[in-house]
């Protein structure tokens, strides 16, 4: 099963290279990861996803938590949450396929943000599935450059990973 | 007072109440030795090779339970003390190592002798450290014995660029510390316990099967308690041996791979396992599908990660083993508990059936020396009261099986690496921590020649280190495993040109001594125990063909054993 691991921990050099080498180092899986500093500087939330049996992500956990950089970690499919990524999409975008872009990105709720005479850049967030679909939706011909922030997810409600 | 890194390193060990410190000089540790120089409360001892510092300083540490210290040079130095830091990791052996660094502006431009000792030793270490700041000297080396002492303890890797060992800063060693992000667990959880203890009482075939956290965990007395409490068999996996006293007749033996055949058939028909501060290994459980059908498990580990990795258990408690081990006496004594004693005396009685098996049975009669006769005669020589470190092989397994250790931190072995050339290092580290103790390394002569070179720092320190050569002129556990799987094609297993041990010996300053018949093994060891000044190298010539016996085959469950 798919899950959304957060973590925080100390912002540390070499913190993340602890993380990745775990994942290398025991054959775990990694879909996406991502890390950035939180509103205090001293510590770096990063986000995970990984897939496994029960047994895997509970070892993951477990070797997660026994790394000295990690403060705290919370696996996000354990209850109900928010998972939300970023795309950029670079399409190429002449004559009437401007019009067809434009109504596709906005069906999606996406942004158009950089506009060439040749080019569109477009902007849309949401789940993988979302991201995924429209990708599928556009003509693959067109697509010239994609950028996936990777997830970031938070629980719903009350339920907060937090010092 | 305003100190320099050099001085502050010092002075921090110092405070640390670090004896010994093993290591070898070079260019970007060139301050710390100079200020070691003028000092005698850190004893520096000199290796010949890095890899022996690792090797040296984890002996002291799984003798006395206290933390190995090492001092290496930049690059090639930290490197050549990966395999001894690696060596320490798997066996969760507390170590502090320090490794010189270039100077920080250098850093990333592959300076001379720069080598990424952060991430090379990233994978094999508890935890490591970059001190990047002289201000932060003191504080991260504190961090780093706590971090490598406490918890389940292991290696912690401290690299200190060279311009920081030059630069000053006030000296403060903190007394404690904490970090918010590591909070080892210590007391079990008291419904976890009672859970268990209502297990055990209900055992009928129980075992218990201990490992390395037990030694580790000082809890050897308490284990000796519960267990004479319940009148259970136990086994000891081959990094908990001297837990629980090997002559006492609830001692089962070693199980696993080459463990007996009671040991091993006792696991397989239990009812309910004991585990305590093992962690399942491959090579103790054998094959994970067929391990202990019919068992509820119960398992004690100071380490979460530990529990449910390799085999799913039933009772998970997390915490200082000798803790959970005292609240479970406790509880037990309260409960009056009620053993189905008649089953227990059944269950005895088919132990015993296995026992008679006699496992370890082989040729007494034999022209050539056998080497577990070696490893007998080297028992009885020492009243079983020797330090007694090995390297890896066969000669390993037999000193596992046929000295029996009644004491803990007795046997000294890189059982989870299993790193050929550990054995006279290791021996070295402890003959530095118990001048007056036999210490006894047990080895080949492959594996000796991994790290010979450190008979000379035996001489330069006189250590009367007692070398026990089995001396079978192969790679025996190699040719083992060749003649058993490979047809007999005895792919360069043959160690050829082999040195005199004897002149060699004798060439450092030491008595050497061969040994080719069976008869005059135990007046060798007679005339060894005479020698306190020097080191002793016996070199027995042993069978070549003696196998490690009984064995469990790769694949193999632990009721399929090979007997002799
Ligand atoms: C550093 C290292 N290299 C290779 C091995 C693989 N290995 C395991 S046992 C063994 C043979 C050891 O021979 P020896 O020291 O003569 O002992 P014997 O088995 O003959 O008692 C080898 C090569 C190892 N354990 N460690």
């Amino acid at each position: 099963m798919r899950h959304i691991i957060s973590i925080l921990m100390e912002n540390e050099a070499g913190a993340l290279s602890r993380v990745a080498g775990l994942f290398s180092a025991r054959g775990y899986n990694i879909e996406s990861l991502t890390v950035a500093p939180t509103e205090d500087p001293s510590l770096s939330r990063m986000t995970l996803v990984t897939t496994g049996t029960d047994q895997i992500i509970e070892q993951i956990t477990k070797q997660l938590n026994k790394l000295i950089d990690v403060v705290k970690l919370m696996d996000m499919t354990e209850g109900p949450h928010i998972e939300r990524e970023m795309m950029l999409v670079k399409v190429s975008a002449v004559d009437k396929e401007r019009a067809e872009l434009n109504r596709l990105a906005s069906i999606f709720r996406g942004r158009i943000i950089d506009v060439s005479d040749k080019t569109y850049t477009i902007e849309l967030t949401g789940d993988g599935d979302k991201l995924d679909a429209f990708l599928q939706a556009l003509d693959s011909t067109v697509i010239l450059e994609v950028v996936r922030s990777g997830v970031s997810g938070i629980a719903r409600g009350q339920r907060a990973l937090r010092l | 007072m305003e100190l320099t890194g050099a001085e502050i390193f010092v002075r921090c060990l110092k405070e640390q109440g670090v004896e010994f410190l093993f290591g070898y000089p070079g260019g970007a540790v060139l301050h710390i030795y100079d200020a070691l120089y003028v000092q005698d409360d850190v004893k520096h001892i000199l290796v010949r090779h890095e890899q022996a510092a690792t090797h040296a300083a984890d002996g002291y540490a799984r003798a006395t339970g206290k933390p190995g210290v090492v001092l290496v040079t930049s690059g090639p130095g930290a490197t050549n003390a990966v395999t001894g830091i690696a060596t320490a990791y798997m066996d969760s052996i507390p170590m502090v190592v320090f490794t010189g660094q270039v100077p920080t502006h250098l850093i990333g431009n592959d300076a001379f002798q720069e080598a990424d000792n952060i991430g090379i030793t990233r994978p094999c270490v508890k935890h490591n450290f970059l001190v990047k700041d002289v201000d932060r000297l003191a504080i991260t080396i504190k961090k780093a014995f706590y971090v490598a002492t406490s918890g389940r303890p292991g290696p912690v890797v401290v690299d200190i660029p060279k311009d920081i060992t030059a630069e000053k800063a006030e000296f403060d060693y903190p007394k404690t510390v904490t970090m918010r992000s590591y909070n080892p667990v210590v007391k079990g959880h008291t419904g976890q316990i009672r859970k268990a203890v209502d297990l055990l009482i209900s055992a009928r075939r129980p075992m218990i099967y201990t490992g390395g956290g037990v030694l580790l965990g000082n809890a050897s007395e308490s284990l000796t308690e519960l267990t004479h409490l319940l009148e259970f068999p136990i086994t000891n996996t081959l990094m908990g041996l001297g837990a629980f006293p090997a002559t006492d007749r609830q001692f089962v033996g070693m199980l696993g791979m080459h463990g007996t055949y009671e040991g091993n058939m006792g696991m397989h028909h239990s009812d309910v396992l004991l585990a305590i501060g093992a962690r399942f290994d491959d090579r103790v459980t054998g094959n994970i599908d067929k391990f202990c059908p019919a068992a509820k498990i119960i398992h004690i580990d100071i380490d979460p990660a530990s529990i449910s990795k390799n085999v799913k258990v039933d009772v998970p408690i997390v915490g200082c083993v000798d803790n959970v081990l005292k609240t479970m006496i406790k509880e037990i004594k309260a409960r009056k508990l009620e053993i189905d004693k008649q089953a227990l005396a059944e269950w005895w009685k088919q132990i015993d059936e296995w026992r008679d098996m006699d496992c370890l049975k082989y040729d007494r009669e034999s022209d050539l020396i056998k080497p577990q006769f070696v490893v007998e005669s080297l028992y009885e020589a020492t009243g079983g009261d020797a330090f007694v470190t090995s390297d890896v092989g066969q000669h390993q397994m037999w000193a596992a099986q046929y000295y029996k250790f009644d004491k803990p931190n007795r046997w000294i072995n890189s059982g989870g690496l299993g790193t050929m050339g550990f054995g006279l290092p290791a021996a070295m580290g402890v003959q530095f921590a118990y001048p007056d103790a036999t210490v006894a390394c047990v080895t080949g002569e492959g594996s000796i020649q991994m790290c010979i070179q450190e008979l000379s720092t035996c001489r330069q320190y006189g250590l009367p280190i007692m070398i026990v050569n089995l001396n079978n002129r192969y790679l025996g556990m190699v040719r083992q495993w060749q003649e058993f799987f490979y047809q007999g094609r005895y792919a360069m297993s043959y160690m050829d040109s082999l040195p005199d041990f004897v002149k060699l010996a004798e060439s450092y300053g030491h008595v050497g001594m061969q040994i080719n018949r069976p008869g005059d093994v135990k007046d060798a060891f007679r005339e060894a125990l005479k020698v306190r000044d020097r080191l002793v190298f016996l070199d027995f010539i042993t069978d070549q063909t003696e196998n490690v016996y009984p064995m469990i085959p790769a694949g193999g469950g632990q009721n399929e054993m090979i007997l002799v």
